[in-house]
């Protein structure tokens, strides 16, 4: 007999002939109905919490607020051949000169200060970006190598809760939940931000701005 | 039904991590006397035990993705061949490859023969329980191979030639002047003179010069080996939860992937995940969401390894399965909420448990593992308080796995044995007393005459012969009463 | 209403006085109290420990005591003790049901809906939370694992005793930590159970309080038997006898704990 055979003729021995149907409760929300105004400042305040920098900006002020976070986080020398963008990331985000990702070994990533996508979904209330491989996101080394990640998140893509979020997403597509730096609580279980993934995670929010 | 009258194998002995040399009490007390793994412990788990109660409060939803968990795990047992073959047919349609072990061993052997296939001499490691458990970092060394451990605890534990003692936070019985003397020791950024000169105990130095040690092995790895946290049935899609980014760059670097799970981490959904997500972070390390999961199935070209290995480790499991009762234990999902919140864990730390597998939820599925005979002082390693049962989030009654468990054992030392222990045989003549009134009071009547013992004193002595001696060695026992409540009752209202 | 007293084993052996206040309170708030003759346990220790099959004979005694008392009238049972009516509401019946016993086990399922901790059936049942004590002494309250986490008595032994005349009521921290005593791990486990107790008895002395109290007798002993080795000063009193004091009837040396001689 196989290792298979014989698993599978193990588990049908400990279960026996009865098999219930087990209908699973599930009484828990699935949908979120607060404004949208609301899950985007509720996505902002989770992510601050994780030490994320949040920027809101309006759809034709992207470029110039990518810019601002870049200068904020690489410091004042930055420049723009130190950015890799992701192959899908619309031309009007996109800081002039920067790099577009050419598909090069992983490990050349990390010639790269920051890295500069977009987002599949938003998870407000767990403070989540997915990444889903697309060519907007990038492929996944993209944005784990370069110690900085930008990413670029549109209203319409947030959602209230993970319910909500996963029902958005493509399961078979490679999918990255970012909340938040790179972390570690392994030390007397206190949080410290910044491990192997990015340390530092800007994320700039395209919507109309308060008061609008 | 159980296990043993099945015939289902438990996991082999002389293989893996699942078995203590002495017995729980025992390991327990050397434990005790530790003071600063006392202190250790208390900080860390009052830490995060508070952490989880807050996240934990601001769900209003709480108690009903407890119980869907709950109801998940259960739908996923009740038909989990089925699930299994269909998680083997999407994974195999997306590029990857499954392979099923018995047991640790042939595990071991299955990875072991993977990795010399790719010609690597070396591994990166994302935290695995299961992988642990099986002790495949010691059959990997045996076959020349050296896994590197990625995750931050277990680089402690690794580098401190220790042994992990929490399901999350495998170091946790370490302080971070530990940690610090273990780096310095250790890790080559530091083998010149001077060199761990500005390497102090904070967290976050600390935390950089892992980062460190641990870059360029990353980027050269050529194999990982992972665990998983879930794996849907319906899509073969796979999930790593973590914090570090080690599980990702693990999962996204190297050429080839192996992963290895035990057969119940299933899920059957999609759908499914969007319970477990919610609960794992909040429950393990008191997160509303942990900072990275990574979701694979099969390979994807172009994005990540281009070789994907998915070992489906049974080792016991199905014997747990076969037990009506036990097979709650199946239902975990690692989360660690109910070590934190356990007051004999808290106090005796992970070590004592003898398995990779400690607290509450080791009490109870170590000894299913390996049969109750192989941990037979586990399942009485507890006040049956029910902090664990109200901690779990998928509502695993381990107060009560943990009574069975007890039955259990007792019933396979009085099948095995030809007389009696003196403890059944006091049970049993307690039990005859107790279920004839006239009997017990004729034996409380007797009781009575403990008074003398007293001598007229308030207490009994001290020095009582044992089992009375484990009692009165801490803690005093009152003199009994010249009669017992229900002979006074009876005297003054007539019977 | 005609109350039957579940004395517990453990109560009628050791502390009988936890007893005949629970009585004398149930009879002062003007109810009959009948005391079933033929009670001794419930068998929870021998579940617990193990020993299910040996547990079969005592949970039937303790079923048949009780079903003769309730065809006698009797509307419900009372115990001074959460463990013990933890067991009988969630182990009895499934202990009888193992061993094939269906017709007890139907009988165990009746009087297990009948059956009440001492605070529960005050609070629920009869409606009251003023019981007219007295007691004049400052008092924490432990609440034992089994009350909180298998019956969820709640704030119910809290809300009794802030109606008690002069009791100075003291947060006890941490209460929600077990004491220790776990019935036989207290001796399987001696030195972690001990543990447990040093820290318990720490939080008890910090807040200087002249009496702990709590509903379980057994965890009252667990902890009044070390503060008594300690020649701490504090005393462990059962809830029931603090709710039946008048103001003269018990002192706080006549607690669970054994008093030290002067």
């Amino acid at each position: 007999m196989t290792a298979r055979e014989e698993v599978l003729a193990r588990i049908r021995t400990a279960l026996g002939d009865r098999r219930p149907d087990v209908e699973v409760p599930r009484g828990y929300r699935t949908t979120d109905d607060r404004p949208a105004g609301v899950l985007l400042d509720v996505l902002t305040d989770r992510l601050e919490d994780y030490r994320a920098t949040v920027l809101r900006c309006a759809a034709d002020d992207v470029a110039t607020t990518v810019g601002a976070a870049l200068g904020a986080a690489l410091g004042g020398g930055w420049s723009p051949a130190d950015v890799v963008v992701a192959p899908g990331v619309p031309a009007a985000w996109r800081p002039a000169g920067a790099a577009e990702d050419d598909g090069r070994p992983a490990a050349g990533l990390t010639a790269f200060a920051a890295t500069l996508t977009g987002v599949a979904v938003a998870i407000a209330e767990t403070g989540t970006l997915v990444l889903d491989g697309s060519p907007r996101c990038g492929r996944r080394a993209l944005s784990l190598l370069p110690d900085c990640l930008v990413c670029v998140v549109e209203a319409g893509q947030v959602v209230g809760g993970v319910p909500g979020g996963l029902a958005r997403l493509d399961p078979r597509a490679p999918l990255t939940m970012v909340s938040g730096p790179s972390a570690t609580s392994d030390i007397e279980l206190q949080r410290v931000e910044g491990v192997h993934g990015p340390r530092t995670l800007v994320v700039v929010l395209v919507a109309a701005p308060y008061g609008r | 039904m159980s296990a043993v009258f099945l015939g289902l194998p438990t996991a082999p002995a002389g293989v893996g991590h699942l078995r203590g040399d002495r017995p729980f009490p025992a390991a327990a007390r050397d434990a005790l006397r530790d003071g600063q793994l006392r202190a250790n412990l208390g900080r860390a788990t009052a830490t995060i035990r508070a952490k989880r109660a807050a996240v934990v409060g601001e769900v209003p939803d709480w108690e009903a993705l407890r119980q869907a968990g709950a109801g998940v795990k259960r739908a996923t047992l009740a038909r989990l061949d089925e699930h299994l073959l269909e998680l083997e047919a999407r994974v195999t349609e997306r590029g990857g490859t499954v392979h099923w072990a018995r047991d640790a061993a042939e595990a071991n052997a299955v990875v072991t023969g993977l990795v010399r296939a790719t010609g690597a001499g070396e591994v990166v490691k994302v935290k695995s329980m299961a992988t642990q458990e099986i002790g495949l970092n010691e059959a990997l060394a045996a076959a020349g191979v050296t896994a590197h451990e990625t995750d931050l605890a277990e680089l402690i534990v690794q580098l401190g030639e220790d042994t992990p003692s929490h399901i999350l936070v495998p170091a946790i019985h370490r302080n971070r002047a530990e940690i610090r003397e273990v780096f310095a020791r250790t890790m080559p950024q530091f083998a010149g003179p001077g060199d761990a000169g500005d390497l102090t105990d904070d967290p976050r130095r600390l935390a950089m010069a892992a980062r460190a040690h641990l870059r360029e092995r990353f980027l050269r790895a050529k194999v990982a080996i992972s665990g998983a946290n879930f794996a849907v049935a319906e899509t073969g899609t796979l999930a790593v939860v973590e914090s570090e980014g080690n599980g990702r760059m693990c999962l996204t670097l190297p050429d080839t992937l192996i992963t290895v799970m035990g057969i119940e981490k299933l899920v059957p959904t999609w759908r499914d995940l969007e319970v477990f997500l919610q609960l794992l972070p909040r429950s393990s390390t008191g997160e509303r969401m942990n900072p990275y999961t990574s979701l694979w199935t099969g390979v994807t070209p172009g994005d990540g390894p281009q070789e994907f290995h998915l070992v489906l480790l049974d080792n016991g499991r199905t014997a747990v399965l076969a037990d009506e009762v036990g097979r709650e234990a199946l239902h975990c999902i690692r989360c660690s909420a109910c070590l934190n919140v356990c007051p004999v864990y808290e106090r005796t730390g992970g070590h004592a448990y003898g398995s990779v597998y400690p607290g509450p939820i080791g009490a109870v599925l170590s000894p299913q593992l390996t049969g109750v005979e192989d941990n037979a002082s586990l399942p009485y390693a507890s006040s049956l308080c029910g902090a664990c049962y109200d901690a779990c989030p998928v509502a695993i009654d381990i107060p009560s796995i943990l009574v069975h468990l007890r039955g259990e054992h007792v019933e396979a030392v009085a099948r095995e044995r030809r007389r009696p222990t003196p403890e059944a045989l006091a049970f049993r003549a307690l039990a005859r007393v107790m279920s004839h009134p006239r009997l017990w009071r004729a034996a409380q009547r007797a009781a009575g005459l403990g008074r003398f013992l007293a001598r007229g004193r308030p207490t009994l002595p001290a020095a009582l012969p044992p089992p009375a001696s484990a009692w009165t060695r801490t803690r005093d026992l009152p003199a009994p009463p010249a009669r017992s409540f229900v002979q006074q009752w009876t005297r003054e209202h007539g019977a | 209403m005609r109350v039957a007293l579940f004395a517990t084993c453990l109560v009628d052996t050791v502390v009988p006085q936890v007893a005949m206040a629970t009585a004398r309170l149930l009879e002062r708030l003007g109810h009959e109290v009948v005391v079933p003759p033929g009670q001794a346990c419930c068998g929870q220790v021998h579940v617990n420990t193990g020993y299910r099959r040996e547990a079969v004979p005592v949970v039937a005694n303790h079923v048949r005591a009780f079903a003769g008392a309730r065809r006698a009238g009797v509307e419900a049972v009372v115990a001074p003790s959460g463990s013990c009516v933890a067991s009988i509401r969630h182990q009895q019946a499934a202990v009888l049901r193992r061993a094939g016993e269906h017709g007890l086990a139907a009988e165990a399922e009746a009087l297990a809906g009948r059956t009440y901790e001492l605070s529960q059936f005050l609070v629920d049942v009869l409606g009251v939370t003023d019981v007219g004590a007295c007691y004049p002494h400052r008092v924490t309250y432990h609440p034992t694992c089994h009350s909180l986490r298998l019956l969820r008595v709640g704030d119910r032994p809290l809300r009794l005793l802030r109606a008690v005349r002069g009791l100075e009521l003291v947060e006890l921290p941490r209460a929600e930590q077990c004491c220790g005593f776990g019935g036989t791990f207290a001796v399987k486990n001696a030195d972690t159970s001990t543990a447990m107790l040093t820290d318990k008895m720490a939080d008890v002395l910090s807040t200087r309080a002249e009496v702990c109290t709590a509903g379980d007798a057994s965890c009252l002993l667990h902890i009044g038997g070390g503060l008594s080795r300690l020649r701490s000063g504090t005393r462990t009193v059962h809830l029931a006898e603090i709710l039946a004091s008048t103001g003269d009837t018990v002192s706080p040396g006549q607690g669970t704990a054994p008093a030290v001689p002067a």
